[in-house]
């Protein structure tokens, strides 16, 4: 790709890139959200058109104009949110496109031979008569790249494909890339995550802010040097906190049981306590009962059996209402679907939960002036931009939608304050303002529960660590002792 | 946006007048005409709004709440039903009277909405099909009640309201012997009044308001718009998301089942067989887009809509003798340009493509 | 047994106005547009119908035509909620008042200022089938004596299953109504796809309209339609969106109308505006017990916008 550069209205997605990719070779993008490094491949794939610069595939000049001319020159993508259809099986989400048929009908029994072929031959082990609503994320990605396989790819791009797998499943992915590149397949692997790009790229290009910084061999550079180079300066990984003493328990968890939407038992006799001072985080892969649980504990799922206390108060299956009531703040996993009304102001957002309370309300009808002066108080307080209370959440970026998400609960004054997911799709410094705000939380003698799908951050900022598998939690330990090693094994069952 | 949505109706309509050969400025000249021209016009062209604008209010207020309320029809039908009973079978003085039949209305056409929406929250079921089969099953209990024995006068009508319970405005006095020769004298008046000017337009536009205020300035308003625009950060902010779509819709029902008692206490004083539905609600939905949901904006554009089907059945008549569904034909004109989003933007992208070069 | 016979056939009758709607609702929506506007296109198609079969004197003209015109006015909704992305409840609620006001304003223009079309004889209507090869009113005769528009019916519902749920061109559809983008990624057009379904929704409505004003009745008259467009939808949303499922509930409704018919010509104490209402009180009935198994396409609804 040569000095490709595309621009949105006055955006500059990217600013005159250059990209080399050799057979058989594994290149790692490597930037911080927003960077740009998925508009770059989306034109590669045809997605998007460049607004200008050239691509040249085997040395011949292409016009990819759109997903077609991609596939029939061997560039296949796996994207980071799976583009599956979930009522289709794994056979129908195969062929979608390239069909095999006799006049029109599909013929079905070829297709599944020829897919059994495939996945054998490169160890990506499906059924193909699963639907994909049915089946793990882990089998979903493998679909993926069979999907790209399938038609012959040469060259695969893999969008954030750790994000949600397993250390396991990630070892298991590097043997799938080292098996496709000795096949002769080069792979360009979008990431931000840097142990992965140690682990298995040869070639690194950075980009930071739609530009180009450098490309490195992979072997020649630590990570905080790759680091370094993504976010333009130094970067520390630790949250910095002192030591705290735990006080009374504020959330106690007894045994809970709790289904998901399938009827099936998520979390399965469950058990945890989190006291005042600390931070508990809850580290797991997804959809071993994380979800369940946190909707367990605020009310918005029925525990079937156990208990549930807050401050000694059985707050087992009780209205969100009342949970609330028991000074219980959640900042929820997906800020744009559960966390804000979008339509709404900033100011209306802030009241989302109280404004059914003086002062904000008097007699059910709204009191303004009350309510815009605690909008503009914690559009202070917390730094949120931009600072006019009248904006719309919809025009706020990620990281200042989460501040408000997190001003809001804050305020609240919860004892416990329940954290899932809080920094995805967040930029670094973003990330380290939402760090910083729950140890001061836990600093102010409240209890913290973190949900998060990235070990990292679970291990940089809980003071205990606990690892949730098949919905129980069967290993407890000091976040000082704590090793990554050990983690990943409970994160995966266990000892085998 | 809207304006120039009407703007456009009016345009393409006129286009479609020629094609086929009739005179637009001549045919919007009858309208305008047939609207202004005589206080005795205005005065029915009120009265044909007034039902219009409560219907449009009613499914203003559900879609602001996230509903799609196609009962509207329906629960007009159902404050028909029960106001043209209370009218006929209560005995009251006056203005108790109309109050407490507007009072049974609103309850009755709130329940037919609230149906609606508890069979969403509890079951599941779509509002658009419980809507639809409400619907019909109000149109044809309409049709059954007029032959209960107690109720029926005569075929396919029955007895109609008592006149304590009419609100057409000065009822009494125009049609006693000293009112008769006083407006003898005073023609002009005497004109307005042979229309069955009524109160029902100053009940449509306080509601509107009410309804304003409700939605804009009070909890209940702020958590059923919180609902309507994103129901899993409702629920995850502690409201019962449940609770409020049922409220909604029987708020949203109670004012169009308002809007089928005032036709009947200022109009039609009774109800007589229907062979199909008289199309309030679906005329409401057209009120209500045309007013971008602003239940204020309902009040215009309510009366903007009775202006043109009321101008519009003018220009039926000679010399002209143009179809008058010329009017259905602009008005859904308009409503299709107000789907289509930021249509300056389309526009200025459409033309401005032809400058862009790659 | 005579009496179940024609209970029967006249299901047959009233349901196949409605399976050609219904049908043009499935396949619209299963692509991912919503169409509420399957009244309107219904209403144009039983004028145009009317009209030409009547001008005509050619039933099958008259019926191509239908198709034709009802497609036409689907285009503008396909435009107006594929290329422009807009609210597709409120273009389709635009449909329902261009659809019958065109048709009443055309109906004017050809007829003298009539708002109904004049009747079509005897032997321009849509022949049927099978007449005469049965005993007159025998039991096999009241079911199968119908006009051939009843039998395409059922044929279309048989196509369209099949070629949703066994053909490629069925799979690309039902991928972009639920997973556009995914879709899109294996270089299938979104915007083509949903042009196509969309008008031919309006092509099958049309064909609905038509056998309504060319079999069942005669002509076309404003509350010719008055309804059963969204009866059809009705009948989509209880057929789960399928096309099976849609046969089938356009069945019972058109059973229903027919029950309502033959009891109206006995002497039966409950008054006949109780037994109308008997299909609309079962369907809410039978929804209540399929608690949460309704379920749309999963992009139904929603525009696709690239970029």
């Amino acid at each position: 790709m040569k000095n490709i550069t595309k621009k949105f209205g006055h955006l500059t997605a990217n600013d005159n890139i250059n990209l080399t990719v050799y057979k058989g070779e594994v290149h790692a993008l490597l930037g911080e959200n927003g960077a740009g490094k998925s508009t770059l491949m989306n034109q590669l794939y045809g997605m998007i058109e460049p607004t200008s610069g050239e691509i040249y595939i085997n040395g011949n000049k292409v016009n990819v104009n759109n997903p077609n001319v991609a596939i029939a020159n061997g560039i296949g993508m796996v994207h980071q949110h799976f583009m599956l259809v979930e009522p289709f099986t794994v056979v129908e989400n195969i062929i979608l496109g390239s069909e095999i048929t006799k006049y029109g009908v599909l013929d079905m029994k070829k297709a599944k031979e020829e897919i059994v072929e495939l996945s054998e031959k490169y160890s990506l082990y499906v059924n193909p008569d699963d639907k994909i609503e049915d089946i793990t994320v882990g089998m979903q990605q493998r679909v993926e790249i069979l999907k790209a396989l399938y038609r012959g790819a040469d060259i695969l791009i893999l969008d954030e494909p750790t994000s949600v797998l397993t250390p396991q499943e990630i070892k298991e992915l590097v043997i799938i890339i080292d098996n496709l590149t000795k096949e002769g397949k080069s792979v360009i692997i979008i990431t931000h995550k840097l142990k992965e790009i140690k682990q298995v790229a040869d070639n690194c290009t950075i980009i930071r802010r739609g530009k180009r910084i450098d490309t490195v061999k992979v072997d020649e550079v630590t990570e905080e040097e790759l680091a370094a180079k993504m976010v333009g300066r130094e970067v520390t990984f630790k949250v910095p906190k002192e030591d705290r003493e735990t006080s009374d328990t504020v959330l106690s968890i007894d045994n809970i049981t709790v289904k998901n939407n399938r009827g099936l038992v998520a979390v399965d006799g469950l058990s945890l306590e989190v006291k005042r001072g600390e931070i508990v985080g809850i580290a797991g892969v997804d959809g071993n009962g994380q979800s369940e649980l946190v909707e367990a504990i605020t009310g918005l799922r029925k525990i079937e059996k156990g208990h549930v206390k807050i401050n000694g108060k059985d707050i087992t299956n009780m209205t969100p209402r009342k949970i609330i009531d028991n000074k219980v703040s959640t900042i929820p996993e997906n800020r744009q679907k559960v966390g804000l009304v979008l339509d709404f102001s900033i100011y209306e957002n802030m009241i989302l939960e109280n404004y059914h309370k003086e002062p904000f309300s008097k007699k059910g009808i709204l009191q303004k002036d009350k309510i815009i002066d605690n909008a503009k108080n914690l559009i202070k307080q917390f730094d949120i931009r931009p600072t006019d209370e009248t904006v719309l959440a919809k025009s706020l970026s990620g990281g200042n939608q989460q501040k408000v998400i997190i001003a809001r609960e804050i305020m609240n004054n919860p004892d416990l304050l329940i954290a899932t997911q809080p920094t995805r799709g967040l930029d670094v410094g973003a990330i380290e303002y939402v760090h910083k705000e729950l140890v001061k939380q836990r600093d102010r003698n409240k209890a913290v529960l973190l949900v998060s799908l990235e070990l990292d951050e679970v291990m940089n900022v809980s003071d205990r660590i606990a690892v949730i598998y098949e919905g129980k939690i069967k290993y407890v330990v000091d976040a000082k002792e704590a090793t990554e090693a050990k983690l990943g094994l409970e994160m995966a069952g266990g000892k085998k | 946006m809207t304006l120039l949505s009407i703007l456009f109706g009016f345009i393409i309509t006129a286009i479609i007048l020629l094609i086929a050969r009739y005179n637009p400025l001549q045919i919007y000249g009858v309208i305008v005409k047939g609207v202004f021209s005589k206080p005795k016009y205005i005065a029915y062209t009120i009265i044909k709004s007034t039902p219009l604008i409560l219907t449009g209010v009613s499914i203003a207020f559900a879609l602001k709440t996230g509903l799609l309320n196609i009962g509207a029809e329906g629960q007009f039908i159902v404050g028909t039903i029960v106001a043209s009973m209370a009218g006929y079978f209560f005995n009251l003085p006056p203005v108790i009277h109309p109050i407490v039949v507007m009072v049974v209305a609103i309850i009755f056409g709130g329940l037919w909405g609230a149906l609606i929406g508890a069979l969403k929250a509890k079951f599941g079921i779509h509002e658009v099909i419980s809507s639809i089969m409400l619907n019909w099953i109000a149109l044809y209990a309409h049709n059954a009640v007029i032959n209960i024995p107690a109720f029926f006068e005569r075929t396919n009508k029955a007895h109609t309201i008592k006149d304590s319970a009419s609100i057409v405005f000065l009822e009494g006095f125009k049609n006693s012997e000293s009112g008769k020769e006083w407006l003898l004298d005073h023609p002009g008046i005497r004109d307005i009044l042979k229309a069955p000017v009524n109160y029902g337009i100053i009940i449509a536009i306080l509601v509107a308001i009410l309804i304003w205020f409700i939605l804009n300035k009070t909890t209940l308003g702020f958590r059923l718009r919180a609902v309507g625009y994103n129901k899993f950060a409702a629920e995850y902010g502690g409201i019962n998301v449940k609770r409020n779509i049922v409220t909604s819709m029987f708020i949203s029902g109670s004012v169009s089942g308002l809007a089928g008692a005032l036709m009947i206490l200022g109009v039609s004083k009774g109800i007589t067989t229907l062979s199909a539905m008289e199309g309030y609600g679906l005329d409401g939905i057209g009120v209500a887009l045309i007013a971008g949901n602003s239940p204020i904006a309902c009040i215009f554009s309510g009366l903007f809509f009775g202006a043109l089907k009321y101008g519009g059945s003018k220009i039926q008549a000679r010399p002209i003798e143009a179809p008058k569904e010329i009017i259905s034909i602009m008005i859904g004109t308009i409503i299709f340009f107000i789907a289509i989003p930021r249509i300056v933007k389309v526009l200025k992208r459409l033309t401005g493509r032809k400058g862009v070069t790659r | 047994m005579n009496s179940i016979g024609f209970i029967l056939g006249t299901t047959l009758m009233y349901s196949t106005p409605l399976i050609y709607t219904s049908l043009g609702g499935v396949i619209s929506e299963r692509s991912g547009v919503f169409n509420i506007g399957l009244e309107g296109m219904m209403t144009m198609g039983a004028f145009i119908g009317a009209t030409v079969g009547y001008y005509s004197g050619i039933w099958w003209l008259g019926l191509i035509c239908a198709g034709i015109g009802a497609g036409l006015l689907a285009l503008l909704h396909a435009v107006a909620s594929v290329t422009l992305g807009a609210d597709q409840v409120v273009s389709g609620i635009a449909i329902n008042f261009l659809g019958p006001g065109l048709s009443l304003f055309l109906c004017r223009k050809f007829f003298d200022g009539k708002f109904m079309t004049k009747s079509i004889p005897l032997e321009n209507k849509i022949p049927k089938l099978f007449k005469g090869v049965f005993p007159e009113y025998s039991f096999l005769d009241n079911i199968f004596d119908q006009e051939i528009t009843v039998y395409l019916a059922f044929l279309f519902a048989i196509i369209m299953w099949f070629i949703l749920y066994k053909t490629k061109v069925g799979l690309r559809v039902r991928a972009v109504g639920d997973h556009p983008e995914a879709a899109d990624t294996l270089g299938i057009s979104v915007h083509k796809t949903r042009y196509i379904c969309v008008i031919l929704s309006g092509v099958l409505s049309g064909f609905g309209g038509a056998s309504m004003s060319l079999a069942v009745a005669s002509n076309f008259f404003p509350t010719l339609i008055s309804g059963q467009g969204f009866i059809a939808l009705a009948a989509m949303i209880f057929g789960n969106w399928k096309p099976q499922g849609a046969l089938g509930a356009c069945l019972v409704f058109g059973g229903a109308q027919a029950l309502v018919v033959f009891l109206g010509g006995k002497n039966i104490p409950i008054p006949i505006d109780v037994l109308s209402m008997i299909p609309y009180v079962l369907t809410i009935v039978i929804l209540m017990g399929f608690i949460g198994k309704s379920v749309p396409p999963a992009a139904d609804g929603e525009p696709y916008i690239k970029e």
